[in-house]
């Protein structure tokens, strides 16, 4: 984990920005009107969901390698944390999309792979309740995260593409793609995104110290704070 | 000697199949009922694009309780035994070869049976069997997997349903954009790069069930 206090005022002075930047700077004109801000907002819990389930995947790997608990409890934090801006990523989206599409909820291939993500890790847990014993838990867990996450991968990063007929932002010359985006949009979004992702690691480092705190209560196992 | 192992596991599988028939029956079974009702639940003629989506989640949900008995057919202390005999790699990839034999029948009778009740609307019939290979492939292989996670938690049906619908999604719609072609189409075009999707992500499959499957095995 990230030592120090740093990054976390980083995150707190990032998101403070962003939250007082997209709500008052000008966003240029287009039809989709003052809900532009919603940029700041929507893609950030993306990214941040994004960052979330790569943590896991990685922290899973590392899990097999040598059966460190340890891992295993990032690991899930994790994918717990990323199903959080999963949510909010959907809610925010469709909030959205009932604004510029008429309807919260389009078939679109983008947001079928959010869905399908969310599903995937949602089972995941599920998966990981049915399973009492905790070594055994941990490891069909890892199996499973690994093995999802690469088709879930596939699934988000190559059919949209294929398919072609994602009317979701984000390919081609839309203007809401960060390289198309104004200037002055430009300089909230990327500090935004930056503090979406580390608010992400910030609840996922205290969620697995509460996770070791409450074992530690469970069974009186000595607490290592190095992970 | 990995061959070797294969062989003799993909035989054993078949010996034991047809030593309880039961079992391969009711899944034919279970195919055919299925398609009867939805015959009658369609009352006026099915258009090709229906026809095509009750195709292949007809033969999902046979191809999820077909595979979900993989590994929790024979007995925990017959699990143990194979562990000392055979290499996990030959074992898993036994499974899904024989699971690929299964699927291929199963997606075979469940054509015939399409053909039957509901038309034939298919039109470039090479490209259709074609997508009924590389389904049964995938099917087989994503399954496999899956029935081997299910199979070490409790609860094993709903949840081999729950882990196995997302994740065989992007292949399952894949798959349905061929098969739609090979019936709105009687030419190849335009399908290449689906077939090629399918090949990567059943080999990606295939190689991560090669990986992940032995820290499953071991206890």
């Amino acid at each position: 984990m990230i030592k120090g206090l740093w990054w976390k005022i980083t995150t707190c002075l990032l998101l403070l920005y962003a939250v007082i930047g997209g709500f008052l700077i000008d966003v240029p004109e287009s039809i989709i009107g003052e809900t532009m801000r919603n940029l700041f907002f929507h893609v950030g819990m993306w990214f941040g969901m994004l960052a979330m389930l790569v943590t896991g995947f990685i922290y899973s790997l590392r899990y097999l390698r040598n059966f460190d608990e340890k891992k295993d409890v990032v690991a899930v934090e994790a994918v717990n944390v990323g199903l959080l801006f999963g949510f909010l990523g959907v809610i925010t989206g469709m909030t959205w999309a009932n604004f510029t599409w008429g309807a919260p909820w389009v078939k679109d291939p983008k947001l079928n792979g959010a869905a399908v993500g969310l599903f995937i890790y949602l089972a995941y847990m599920i998966l990981r309740g049915s399973i009492p014993d905790i070594h055994k838990r941990a490891k069909v867990g890892a199996v499973y995260n690994i093995f999802a996450f690469v088709l879930w991968i596939v699934f988000v990063m190559i059919l949209p593409r294929l398919s072609g007929e994602s009317i979701h932002p984000g390919r081609d010359n839309s203007p809401v793609l960060p390289m198309h985006l104004d200037p002055p949009m430009r300089i909230v979004f990327y500090p935004a995104m930056a503090g979406w992702v580390l608010l992400g690691f910030w609840i996922m480092e205290i969620r697995v110290r509460m996770k070791k705190l409450r074992n530690h209560l469970e069974d009186d196992a000595p607490i290592n704070d190095k992970t | 000697m990995l061959i070797r192992e294969i062989q003799t596991l993909v035989s054993k599988e078949i010996r034991l199949e047809l030593k309880q028939k039961y079992v391969i029956n009711g899944i034919m079974l279970y195919l055919i009922s299925t398609i009867f009702v939805t015959f009658l639940a369609f009352e006026n003629a099915i258009t090709p694009e229906t026809w095509n989506s009750l195709f292949w989640i007809i033969l999902l949900f046979v191809a999820v309780n077909g595979i979900s008995k993989s590994f929790i057919q024979e007995s925990p202390a017959r699990h143990i035994y194979y562990y000392t005999v055979a290499s996990p790699q030959a074992i898993v990839l036994s499974k899904i070869l024989y699971n690929l034999f299964l699927m291929a029948l199963l997606s075979g009778l469940s054509f015939l049976f399409f053909i039957l009740m509901m038309g034939d609307p298919v039109a470039n019939l090479p490209l259709f069997l074609l997508a009924l290979l590389l389904g049964s492939m995938g099917l087989s292989s994503v399954l496999t997997m899956v029935a081997a996670i299910a199979s070490r938690a409790s609860q094993n049906f709903s949840l081999m349903a729950i882990l196995s619908f997302p994740i065989i999604l992007p292949f399952l719609g894949t798959l349905m954009k061929i098969s739609q072609g090979a019936i709105t189409l009687s030419g190849w075009e335009g399908t290449a790069s689906f077939i090629v999707i399918l090949l990567t992500i059943n080999l990606s499959v295939i190689l991560l069930a090669v990986i992940l499957f032995p820290y499953l095995w071991k206890d």
